[in-house]
């Protein structure tokens, strides 16, 4: 029982490794239902500790995949298979190698005897090609090698290797090597059996660590590259990288959205609602029992998103349209609006197309041509300028760069008095702002947030002050 | 203690609730098809005296789940609809305002004569406090659902429908109710129920809920059927339809549910379908049909002109899938 309760916590262990939560009181949970149901009915115990431990879908899919991995033991079986052809003649060919290394034939010397306890073990049980001896060896050899402290996909051979060490490969190496040393054809014969299961041992080691790797690393290997890719420059991050970066950018903004689309009211306890109270006691002849404060009414943000998809941005555009994508999914009222030489509504496109689809056809529309902040302005003025109240906050993504033609400033001070704020993400560093042709300088006056905004993790933060500005304090 | 055990002692193989198997049998003579997983959080329910915190899309049988439970354990339903703004006055007990002035009208005469003979102000005082009791005691006390539930003796299905159009606060206050199935009324003191209800939660997953909520719980995501478990479904739900259109339409909903489409049809649709297309006498899967009844099962204008610009291209689809 003790040993039973030893896996269900390394079992706990392994599916924390893979960021399903599990607090001490789910885990004492987790015990009382395993002692409900016990061991015996696999299915039903897979049942039971998935509603006692998985919380949502997703954790349900992990712990799944976890449960699976977790409770593969008769694998061994197997691997270990082709060698189960040497069956029949396998009884006398151990009675001999049993004796072989205490009345060793020639140099048989003393001190090897004393090992002989250990390395029959692992030869014997090779040749009784006995799964479950194996397995049992093979866990109780990892546990020594620490193989369940794997924290990364790299640590693998090194574990492999440690873990057969520990099971006394060398030892059935020197076996073996004495075998084919000693002449006489019948040992030669056991020790090419030998050899031949050693090949599969390896197999099957290896199989043994990548499946604790699965189990207790994969989920932190990907942790650390999200990590790294959060901090990376949006403007160096290949395309290898844009599937991991998609969820990354997906859970942000769900994340964003989670936390600032909850309230809509806020009580406001201490100024009374006389209209309401009156009306809520006619109900008790005029007695006022049910006294009713006044509210607040908390705005949701309405945003109007303007992305800069030019060429100069090229290398960025394409991860503020994806964040723009993600946005749009949270946000209840959210414009999106995209431009290089002239100014495009690229709400339907959001709302309809897949995402892959959205980006590729808004760079198709009017991407990577040269800028106009000044005609992208005026095009976005005509049309949409009414739409701007003091609800809305307009955010910029672009570099500012206007290939020296008019920057029509006068449109931009027209937008940040007519809008709650103006905020403009740029992808350069603040020290090039204002050189060159970038006229970010100028229309930095007209805003009330210009940050350098180059990685992911700049993005969330400032989108995060933006939402937060709507919420109480 | 629990429920289960309780009864358990009396018959132990014949108790609804003895084992997973017993409970997929009882939920199918009720009319709902579980699956195991379903089954097992229902056992474990029992069994450890949790909440069942129950996910999935509309219409996949979350609250179906707890009424036909409650049909074959044969116990009082009492449903709490969770919104936006609901608080403890309407989830848990309010006081009978009305009847408590009504009855101080009453009293008044009476009062003023108690209270005439009463030798000083302090003793007329304490008369008072006396009174002022009765007005907060059971008699005066609207139960609301969750009070009800912890009243059931005899165990009952609390069914809180909803639980993530509720607010935070409000989440916050049933954590009480369901770790401890007791509520405190500070007038009368803590109500504990004597026997535990067996409660579901329901979440459209409007919102995430809280940690400490869902640590309370047993988790259970239902999702979308298979088509053998569909078929089963519609076979229960709707007697008397033929096993070919089943299996065709059924067919033709999974076709459906690959499509990117802004609601999927969940089970209640394909239910609804089915019973329309008795209605309507069909016997087959005929284009001209189903495209007159795509909006029994999409509930989106852009939906149903996707799927009819390409209705032909489905229904093969979905012939060829169920092999008719």
């Amino acid at each position: 029982m003790a040993a039973m309760q030893g896996a269900l916590e390394d079992f706990l262990r392994a599916l924390r490794a893979m960021e399903v939560r599990v607090s001490p009181a789910e885990a004492i949970d987790a015990h009382m239902a395993v002692a409900e149901v016990g061991y015996a009915n696999r299915e039903l115990l897979k049942d039971a500790l998935c509603v006692t431990l998985a919380k949502s879908e997703d954790e349900v899919e992990k712990f799944d995949i976890a449960f699976d991995t977790f409770f593969t033991r008769e694998e061994f079986k197997g691997a270990m298979g082709p060698a189960e052809r040497g069956e029949d003649d396998r009884l006398d060919r151990r009675e001999p190698e049993a004796g072989q290394p205490a009345g060793g034939p020639g140099g048989g010397s003393r001190d090897r005897a004393d090992e002989a306890s250990q390395e029959t073990s692992l030869a014997e049980m090779l040749l009784d090609n006995d799964a479950i001896a194996l397995s049992r060896a093979m866990e109780a050899a990892a546990d020594r090698a620490r193989a369940k402290d794997i924290r990364l996909n790299t640590q693998r051979s090194l574990l492999t290797r440690k873990t057969l060490d520990e099971m006394g490969l060398r030892e059935l190496e020197a076996l073996i090597n004495q075998l084919r040393g000693s002449g006489q054809p019948r040992d030669e014969a056991l020790a090419e059996r030998l050899a031949e299961r050693r090949e599969a041992l390896f197999i099957e080691a290896q199989r043994f660590v990548e499946r604790q790797s699965k189990l207790y690393a994969s989920e932190t290997g990907r942790r650390m590259r999200e990590k790294i890719l959060g901090d990376m420059k949006l403007t160096s991050i290949d395309p290898d990288e844009m599937k991991s970066m998609e969820a990354l950018v997906k859970r942000m903004a769900k994340r964003l959205a989670s936390r600032y689309s909850r309230k809509r009211h806020r009580a406001d306890k201490g100024k009374l609602d006389v209209r309401k109270t009156i009306r809520r006691s006619m109900g008790y002849g005029g007695v006022p029992f049910n006294i009713v404060w006044k509210s607040q009414t908390i705005d949701k943000p309405k945003i109007i998103a303007i992305c800069d998809v030019s060429r100069s941005v090229a290398a960025a555009a394409q991860f503020l349209l994806l964040f723009l994508y993600s946005l749009n999914e949270v946000v209840d009222k959210l414009e999106a609006f995209a431009f290089s030489d002239r100014m495009v509504s690229v709400n339907d496109l959001l709302d309809d197309e897949k995402l892959d689809e959205a980006i590729a056809q808004i760079l198709k529309r009017i991407g990577f041509r040269p800028t106009d902040y000044g005609r992208a302005l005026a095009d976005f003025c005509d049309t949409h300028l009414d739409e701007l109240d003091r609800h809305t906050t307009v955010i910029v993504l672009g570099d500012g760069r206007s290939n020296y033609v008019n920057p029509r400033l006068d449109l931009m001070k027209q937008i940040a008095e007519r809008s709650r704020a103006v905020i403009w993400l740029n992808p350069e560093p603040e020290t090039y702002w204002g050189q060159g042709d970038s006229k970010m300088d100028a229309y930095q006056r007209f805003c009330s947030v210009a940050k350098t905004c180059n990685t992911l993790n700049q993005l969330e933060k400032i989108i995060e002050e933006v939402l937060r500005t709507y919420s109480p304090r | 203690m629990t429920l289960a055990a309780q009864s358990l002692g009396d018959a132990p193989e014949s108790h609804p609730l003895a084992s997973v198997d017993t409970i997929i049998e009882g939920l199918a003579g009720a009319g709902y098809i579980a699956s195991r997983r379903i089954a097992t959080a229902l056992y474990m329910s029992a069994h450890l005296q949790k909440p069942i915190l129950v996910e999935g899309v509309a219409g996949v049988g979350k609250t179906e789940l707890a009424l036909r439970t409650a049909e074959l354990l044969g116990l009082p339903l009492i449903r709490m609809q969770c919104y936006e703004g609901l608080d403890e006055s309407k989830a848990l007990y309010e006081w009978k305002y009305g009847k408590q002035l009504l009855y101080t009208q009453i009293l008044k005469d009476h009062m003023g004569k108690e209270l005439t003979d009463a030798p000083d102000v302090d003793s007329a005082m304490d008369r008072l406090h006396g009174m002022g009791d009765l007005f907060f005691s059971e008699p005066f006390l609207e139960p609301r659902p969750l009070l009800k539930a912890m009243r059931q003796d005899g165990g009952c299905v609390l069914l809180i429908d909803e639980i993530d159009k509720s607010d935070e606060a409000f989440e916050a206050f049933l954590l009480e109710v369901l770790s401890a199935y007791q509520v405190s009324v500070p007038e009368i003191g803590v109500i504990k129920a004597q026997t535990p209800p067996i409660v579901f939660l329901t979440s459209n997953n409007v919102r995430d809920l809280g940690d400490a909520l869902k640590r309370r719980c047993l988790h259970l995501h239902i999702p979308l059927p298979d088509a053998r478990l569909e078929e089963r479904i519609v076979a229960t739900r709707v007697p008397g339809i033929e096993a070919r259109l089943t299996k065709s339409l059924v067919a033709f909903v999974q076709t459906l549910r690959t499509l990117d489409l802004r609601k999927s049809p969940s089970i209640s649709e394909t239910v609804d379908w089915a019973r329309a297309l008795i209605l309507l006498h069909a016997a087959a899967l005929e284009p001209e049909l189903v495209r007159e009844t795509l909006n029994v099962l999409l509930k989106f204008e852009q939906d149903i002109v996707a799927v009819e610009a390409k209705l032909g291209e489905h229904l093969a689809k979905a012939a060829e899938a169920a092999g008719v």
